[in-house]
C-alpha cells in the first residue's frame, strides 16, 4: 500500500472513533465555557493538550475551585495510561527518525491507539504503517478541534447541553473496543480484575484508582496466562 | 491561578508521558513485560468503562433501575458481543442511551 494509501485506510478505520468523540468534545467546549476558561484558551486547551478525559476532568475541577497542583497532579494520574499505550507502540515505531516519533506521540490517545495497534497486529511487510499512525491522528485531532469549537459555540446557545449526558459516548466507545479484545480467559479476567479494582479504588484522590485497576488487571492476565500455559488445553478451555 | 500556566503544564506533562517510551527506540522490553502489554488496553478501557457506569457523577454510586449509564452500557456490551462491529456498536449505544434517558424523563426538553 502506498503512503496515501495508508494515510486514508488510517483515517477511515478511525471514523467510528470519531463518531463517538463528537458528543464528548462537544460536552467539553460547553463545560470549558462555563467553567470560566475563555474561548481562545479553550481551543488553546484542545490544540496544546490534546487529551479528553483529563480536558474534562481539568474544566470540572477548575469550575469546582481547585488549585494548580492539584489540576496538574490529576493530569498526570489520568493520563499516565498512555505511558502504557507509548510501550506497547514503541516496537512498531522505534525504527522511524524523532521527527516521526515526536508528532505521534503527541498524537497518541485511547482511540487511536486502538485503531493503530489493530493496523500493526497485521503481520504484513507495509514499510508505511507509520503513514496508516498519522492518518488516524490527523482525523481524530481535526474531530477534536472542530467538536470544541462547535460545543464552545452550541453551549451558550443550548444552556442545558451538559444535561445530555453526552459523556456517555466515551464509554460505548471503549466498551466497542474491549468487548472484542476478550476472546479468552485470560483476557476476560484481565478485564474483571481491573473493572473491579476500579470500584473498590474508586475514592482515591487524583483519580489514582485508574492506574491501580490498570495495573491490577494486568497482572491478573499475565499471571492466568502463564498458569494456562503451564497446563495445557486443561478444563476445556 | 494563571490559566495559560495551566495549559502549558497540563501539555508538558500528557506529551511527556505519551512520548516516555517513544524517546528511547534503543529499549527492549523483557518477555514478562511484552506479555503485560497484550493487556493494557482491557485493563485500562474497563477501569474507565465500569465506574463511569455505576458512578456516573464520578462520586455517588447509581445503582438504580434509571440509571441510564448502567442501562445502555450493559445493552452496548451485547450490541458488541453480537455485532463485534465498531460503528454499530457506538451508535447503537448511543440510540439506547438517549432512548432510555427521554423515557426516563432525563433529557432537559
Amino acid at each position: 500500500m502506498s503512503r496515501s494509501h495508508e494515510v486514508l485506510r488510517g483515517a477511515r478505520d478511525t471514523v467510528p472513533m470519531i463518531l463517538g468523540a463528537i458528543p464528548f468534545g462537544i460536552l467539553f467546549g460547553t463545560l470549558a465555557g462555563a467553567s470560566g476558561l475563555s474561548p481562545a484558551l479553550t481551543m488553546a486547551m484542545s490544540l496544546l493538550v490534546y487529551a479528553g478525559s483529563a480536558q474534562f476532568i481539568a474544566v470540572t475541577l477548575l469550575a469546582g475551585g481547585a488549585g494548580l497542583a492539584v489540576l496538574l497532579l490529576t493530569t498526570f494520574v489520568v493520563n499516565l495510561r498512555h505511558a502504557l499505550y507509548s510501550a506497547t507502540l514503541q516496537p512498531f515505531v522505534r525504527h522511524l527518525p524523532a521527527r516521526w516519533r515526536l508528532p505521534l506521540a503527541f498524537w497518541l490517545t485511547d482511540e487511536t491507539f486502538a485503531v493503530v495497534q489493530h493496523r500493526y497486529a497485521e503481520r504484513d511487510a507495509s514499510p508505511y504503517r507509520h503513514w496508516y499512525f498519522l492518518g488516524s491522528c490527523l482525523a481524530m485531532y481535526g474531530n477534536w478541534q472542530l467538536c470544541t469549537a462547535i460545543g464552545l459555540a452550541f453551549g451558550r446557545a443550548v444552556p442545558d447541553l451538559a444535561a445530555w449526558g453526552l459523556d456517555f459516548a466515551m464509554l460505548a466507545t471503549f466498551i466497542g473496543i474491549v468487548v472484542p479484545m476478550l476472546r479468552n480467559r485470560p483476557q476476560v479476567a484481565a478485564a474483571v480484575a481491573a473493572g473491579l479494582t476500579a470500584l473498590a479504588c474508586q475514592g482515591l484522590p487524583y483519580k489514582l484508582g485508574l492506574m491501580a485497576a490498570a495495573l491490577v488487571g494486568i497482572v491478573v492476565g499475565v499471571l492466568l496466562e502463564r498458569r494456562q500455559a503451564v497446563e495445557p488445553l486443561g478444563e476445556g478451555a | 491561578m494563571d490559566p495559560i500556566v495551566l495549559i502549558l503544564g497540563m501539555a508538558a506533562i500528557t506529551f511527556a508521558i505519551r512520548y516516555s517510551l517513544f524517546a528511547w527506540p534503543d529499549l527492549r522490553f523483557p518477555p514478562l513485560v511484552k506479555q503485560g502489554l497484550h493487556y493494557v488496553p482491557t485493563a485500562v478501557l474497563t477501569a474507565i468503562v465500569v465506574p463511569g457506569m455505576l458512578l456516573p457523577d464520578g462520586r455517588h454510586w447509581a445503582l438504580a433501575w434509571d440509571n441510564a449509564y448502567l442501562l445502555a452500557g450493559l445493552a452496548t456490551v451485547l450490541i458488541a458481543a453480537l455485532t463485534r462491529h465498531l460503528l454499530a456498536t457506538i451508535a447503537g449505544g448511543l440510540a439506547c442511551f438517549f432512548l432510555l434517558r427521554w423515557a426516563f424523563g432525563q433529557l432537559p426538553l
